[in-house]
């Protein structure tokens, strides 16, 4: 029996598809059986950052709708063996096409198939939101160190706190510039994490070979001399149980460190 | 038959008390104070209104029957009643009392887009993050940052007070009384600091410690040694 993660942020562009896309891929080289779903319906690009796109066949509301079965709509990921499957959203359908209850039935369904359900979330906290959420046992907020982000963040913390089936969020932090939390121009890691009191599970620094990355359809971790690709696997680890510390940043001090360290319970 | 009274009149050096008394049935209590206010000289005398005080001892009377007598005892005299004491009181009405002076303790986040409301005092041991709203019908304490909205005394007391660990508020109320932070607020807010409306109708944010003299009242606690 798998557990399904739901990767969530509120406000759009922060990266979320990135982030599902990523750890779903470390996982899988981890040598785990995943499964990531976009529910993103409308707005489907996970396909895309997977390179995945021309062998979509079914959808996920194909799915729901009961036009396929389950395995008929899962696109897999040949670069992984058996490891790495993607439930692809609908690009036409109406948002509206898909209730909580039947995304629940969903991933209850998967889940005894795969170690983990990876779902990306869309921007907002309307239905797309409810059906992503729906299924999940853990969820992932993603902000960036932007006011705007961290107060959509809090409200979708807000939000998932309240689902009794979904365990307290862990944050990852985005797209961090280091010179410019080091100058205050940004929030930085702590500031973030001391307002949103949740625990940091992850950062990971802007790098431009992440955008490369997605346009060639291969997700950054799976090329292991980046940055943020060891960031992403570090994420990986660290939900599968290991205590990894955090990347150093250049603009930590000694005392940053070792309080991050003791939101892992590392001393 | 009626050996003894019951409506009792009395006048005091702060005005009439109306005695009813609590065995008798309601209709027997009408008859007797509309018969006993006709009779009454010692009213009479004096043209003025009086305002008159109403005790009715173990009985209770809903809202209906209060009016009735209000009613009865306005019509018949120029008297004004200003008040009608009972002992006994409806679970609603104790309940609502309850929580009106209670304390009500959390601890948690208060995040963007949730509103808690209480109606007594707050106590929340945790941050109020911006976009995040804190009411309470009377007093709120808060040990860790306010950068949200707090509104105390929210149903009109204006004598409550806000007392935060660390005071970064976008938006701090008092009663119907409303104070913003300044657009550019660089600082990283003020530690142990309380809220409160002063003389001249403005929120005042000071130090805790001067609360013991603004809100002496704020003391629930008395003895000690
Ligand atoms: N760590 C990063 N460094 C650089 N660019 C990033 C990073 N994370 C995401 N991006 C880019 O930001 C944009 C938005 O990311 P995306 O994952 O699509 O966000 P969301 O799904 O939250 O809308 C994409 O162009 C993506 O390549
Ligand atoms: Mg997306």
């Amino acid at each position: 029996m798998g557990e399904a993660i739901v990767i969530t942020s509120g406000k759009g562009g922060v990266g979320k598809t990135t982030t599902s896309a990523n750890i779903g891929t470390a996982l899988a080289l981890q040598g785990k059986r995943v499964c990531l779903i976009d529910t993103d319906i409308g707005l489907r690009n996970l396909d895309v950052v997977m390179g995945l796109e021309n062998r979509i066949i079914y959808d996920l509301v194909d799915v729901i709708q009961g036009r396929c079965k389950i395995h008929q709509a899962l696109v897999k990921d040949k670069r992984f063996d058996d490891k790495l499957y993607l439930l692809p959203a609908a690009q036409t359908t109406d948002k509206n096409a898909v209730e909580p209850e039947q995304m629940k039935k969903l991933v209850d369904e998967l889940k005894q198939d795969y170690d983990y359900i990876i779902i990306d979330c869309p921007a907002g906290i309307e239905q797309g939101y409810k059906n992503a959420v729906a299924g999940a046992d853990k969820a992932i907020v993603v902000t960036t160190p932007e006011v705007s982000a961290v107060r959509d963040a809090d409200r979708i913390i807000g939000l998932i706190e309240k689902e009794e089936h979904v365990e307290s969020p862990k944050l990852v932090i985005n797209r961090i510039r280091s010179h410019m939390m080091k100058n205050g121009d940004m929030l930085d890691v702590d500031e973030i994490t001391t307002h949103l009191s949740i625990d940091l599970i992850g950062i990971v620094a802007d790098d431009d070979e992440v955008i490369r990355a997605s346009n060639h359809g291969e997700p950054i971790v799976m090329n292991p001399n980046s940055k943020a690709s060891i960031a992403y696997r570090n994420i990986a680890r660290r939900i599968l149980g290991e205590s990894v510390p955090l990347q150093q940043l250049d603009t930590q001090d000694k005392g940053m460190f070792s309080k991050i360290k003791r939101f892992f319970g590392v001393r | 038959m009626n050996k003894t009274q019951n409506v009792t009149i009395k006048g005091t050096k702060d005005g009439l008390t109306l005695h009813l008394d609590d065995t008798c049935s309601f209709d027997e209590l009408k008859k007797e104070l509309d018969r006993k206010l006709s009779n009454s000289s010692r009213v009479q005398e004096e043209d003025k209104l009086l305002t008159v005080k109403v005790t009715v001892g173990n009985r209770y009377l809903d809202a209906k029957q209060q009016e009735e007598l209000k009613d009865l005892i306005r019509r018949k005299r120029n008297l004004i009643v200003e008040d009608i004491e009972t002992n006994v009181l409806t679970r609603e009405e104790v309940q609502q009392l309850k929580s009106e002076n209670e304390v009500v303790s959390m601890a948690r986040v208060i995040r963007s887009g949730q509103v808690i409301e209480v109606e007594g005092d707050l106590l929340l041991i945790g941050d109020v993050n911006p976009g995040g709203t804190v009411k309470a019908g009377g007093n709120i304490f808060i040990m860790g940052t306010l950068k949200g909205i707090a509104h105390a005394g929210c149903n009109g007391n204006a004598e409550a007070v806000i007392a935060a660990s660390v005071m970064k508020p976008s938006q701090l109320r008092i009663s119907e009384f409303i104070s913003r932070s300044p657009d550019q607020n660089e600082d990283d807010g003020r530690i142990m600091e309380c809220a409160y409306v002063s003389g001249d109708s403005q929120i005042i944010v000071d130090r805790l410690q001067v609360l013991m003299n603004k809100r002496p009242n704020l003391a629930r606690f008395e003895g000690g040694r």
